[in-house]
């Protein structure tokens, strides 16, 4: 994605409400550029996949309106739409070979027999399903049911594909190589890919950007890096990876720095641009802070001393559970670098949990 | 350890091995005999070389050909045929409307629609060709008409009785489809006429092959509401044979059911092949 890149999706305020009064998608702005892999992320029942029906066209919003390429779309129905839909369960019509399947929006679209053929071919090529076409989708397993959905999505060379929950119904190996390969997939066609999940693995993994929903809003719309380091609430610090929350209470703000009075850790100074006061969160990721015998030297750090409660392992890392002197509940995730079958850390140990300041996250929201 | 022995003295039996163990098996067996052996005596004593069917006089095949030749049964035969095939058709495609209404639509008082339209499956056959009788009386059909014509309102009364059960079948199929299927098709690019030609009715088929199966065997072998809408003219085979066992149950009788039970069984055949075949191919 390049910065600058045309709008190909425009949502303008979007409202959509059902039954006349259950909010599911409250008053959404938002581009989707040209080229670029979009995710809309966030818990079951945020709106994200009301929001993406809206651009297929199988919802109509309440208000507000949705642009594709520059067109309202309001008034086309789904099958004069230029976007094609991945569908969560794949819908492959059982009653017909792989190849009817995929060439089935060619046959809608009046192309001939002789071109949707070579098509198809390459269509299959694509989702590396080669010489398929003659099977029924009941020989086919679900990943490579899957593929077959991408691939008649895809034939009809869409301005943007819409996924929805395309990797949900697929076993935890098969989705991480699914996950690199749908990215591969998009670079390779350059089609605007828009996708919903809850999974913010994928999420972060896979979109160039995501924007994360809660309640029909979105709440925050970055880049995944961004999303991770620099949540803007508290309800995406949370929602995306780990987090060690805490309320704090703002003392003084001068320049870059922010004086905040933390419970549990006491007045403390954090570098912080921007504007808070009163009630506000801190946020410390797990992988951030260190668990140490002895008291940090290091003046950048904040630090604080509490006792083991519990050690879960991972394999390649293991998160330590500290409850501090002052009560708070604090975990760290720390790697297990080092070849060895005896823990460094054990339930019981007195230790120190401590990071630095910069990685020290002022929620004002 | 002694070995346990159950039935026959073979490996005890499991927990589900129910046929193994003598109360399911009784039951079973049971069911074979009184299901089963009337049908057989009813088609072993069709090849009894006597006049009555109570002792056994020898193996003939001369009331197979005493039927054949048996101009009254064939024209009946050939209207019960005629009738099933008609209503079945009919019964089919207002079956299955009603099926898409039912399970696609809301409406005002549908719940009310639909215990009217299943009413015929609950009500007495009794009273329902009676309310035939009476109502095709009332309006005045013409009971003159030329064949097949005149096998009309027969066909109607088969219709009324046998769609619901289609709808039934159909609506039960409906209940299973995926309805993102339907807006797969949409998306990619299907009107709604498509959407019910490439995705709806090929999901429906089963259903329908059930369903239209189940019609033409109604149709073909009711005789209570057939009783009281056919005429002097318009005799179907249940009612033919119901009038010579008034006389004597001949083995003229017994050859007759043999060759419905043989036609029975053989289109269930070639329906259950039909199906066995579509799911094959899937």
């Amino acid at each position: 994605m390049t910065d600058g890149a045309k709008t190909i999706i425009g949502i303008r305020s979007v409202t959509k409400r059902f039954n006349g009064n259950v909010l599911a998608v409250d008053d959404v702005s938002l581009d989707i550029k040209s080229g670029e892999f979009f995710a809309l992320l966030g818990p079951s029942g945020c709106g994200k996949t009301t929001l993406l029906r809206m651009i297929a066209g199988f919802e109509v919003p309440s208000d507000g309106s949705v642009e594709i390429d520059g067109q309202v779309v309001d008034d086309v129905p789904p099958n004069k739409r230029p976007v094609n839909m991945v569908f969560q369960s794949y819908a492959v019509f059982p009653h017909m070979t792989v190849a009817d399947n995929v060439a089935y929006g060619l046959k809608m679209d009046g192309v001939s027999s002789s071109e949707a053929k070579g098509r198809v071919e390459e269509a299959l090529g694509l989702v590396q399903l080669p010489g398929y076409g003659e099977r029924m989708p009941d020989q086919l397993s679900g990943g490579q049911r899957q593929r077959v959905a991408l691939a008649r999505a895809l034939v009809k060379r869409p301005k943007v594909l819409l996924l929805d929950e395309p990797l949900s119904a697929l076993d935890a190996k098969l989705r991480e190589a699914m996950q690199l390969e749908l990215r591969n997939l998009q670079a390779k066609v350059g089609i605007t890919f828009v996708m919903v999940t809850h999974d913010q693995d994928e999420a972060l993994s896979m979109a160039d950007r995501v924007a994360v929903m809660e309640s029909g809003r979105v709440r925050q719309l970055a880049a995944p890096r961004d999303l991770y380091e620099f949540p803007n609430c508290r309800f995406v610090a949370d929602f995306i990876g780990k987090m060690n929350l805490f309320e704090g209470v703002v003392k003084s703000s001068a320049g870059s720095e922010i004086s905040v009075g933390i419970d549990g850790i006491g007045d403390v100074r954090l570098p912080f641009d921007g504007s808070a006061q009163g009630k506000i969160g801190i946020a410390i990721r797990p992988e951030k802070a260190m668990v140490t015998a002895d008291k940090p030297s290091d003046e950048d750090c904040l630090s604080l001393e509490g006792q083991v409660t519990q050690v879960a392992y991972y394999g390649n890392e293991s998160h330590v559970f500290v409850k501090t002197a002052s009560g708070l509940d604090f975990s760290v995730t720390t790697q297990n670098n080092e070849r060895s079958v005896v823990a460094a850390t054990n339930p019981g140990d007195r230790r120190w949990v401590s990071w630095r300041r910069k990685d020290t996250l002022v929620l004002a929201e | 350890m002694a070995k346990r022995k159950g039935l026959f003295g073979r490996d005890p039996a499991g927990p589900l091995d129910y046929l193994r163990k003598w109360p399911l098996l009784t039951v079973m067996i049971a069911t074979f005999v009184f299901l089963y052996v009337p049908l057989l005596t009813l088609m072993a004593f069709s090849f009894n070389d006597s006049r009555r069917n109570i002792v056994w006089r020898g193996f003939t095949t001369e009331y197979y050909g005493k039927l054949f030749n048996n101009t009254d049964l064939m024209i009946a035969f050939g209207n019960s045929l005629t009738i099933a095939l008609f209503s079945t058709f009919f019964s089919l495609i207002l079956g299955a409307m009603v099926a898409i209404l039912l399970w696609r639509f809301r409406f005002p008082m549908k719940p009310f629609y639909e215990g009217t339209m299943a009413l015929p499956i609950v009500i007495p056959e009794i009273c329902m060709g009676v309310a035939m009788l009476a109502f095709f009386a009332r309006i005045g059909w013409p009971n003159d008409l030329v064949w097949p014509i005149s096998l009309a309102n027969i066909t109607i009364a088969h219709i009324s009785f046998t769609f619901p059960f289609v709808a039934v079948i159909v609506r039960a199929r409906l209940a299973g489809f995926n309805r993102e299927q339907e807006e797969a098709c949409r998306d990619l690019g299907a009107g709604d006429w498509e959407v019910y030609r490439d995705v709806i009715i090929p999901h429906m088929k089963p259903g329908l092959v059930a369903g239209g199966l189940l019609a033409f065997t109604l149709s073909l072998d009711d005789f209570v509401i057939t009783f009281f809408t056919s005429g002097p003219e318009t005799v179907t085979f249940p009612v033919k044979v119901y009038s010579m066992v008034r006389f004597s149950v001949t083995p003229e009788v017994n050859a007759a059911s043999t060759v419905l039970i043989v036609i029975t069984v053989f289109l269930t055949a070639i329906a259950m092949w039909l199906q066995n075949k579509g799911a094959e191919k899937k």
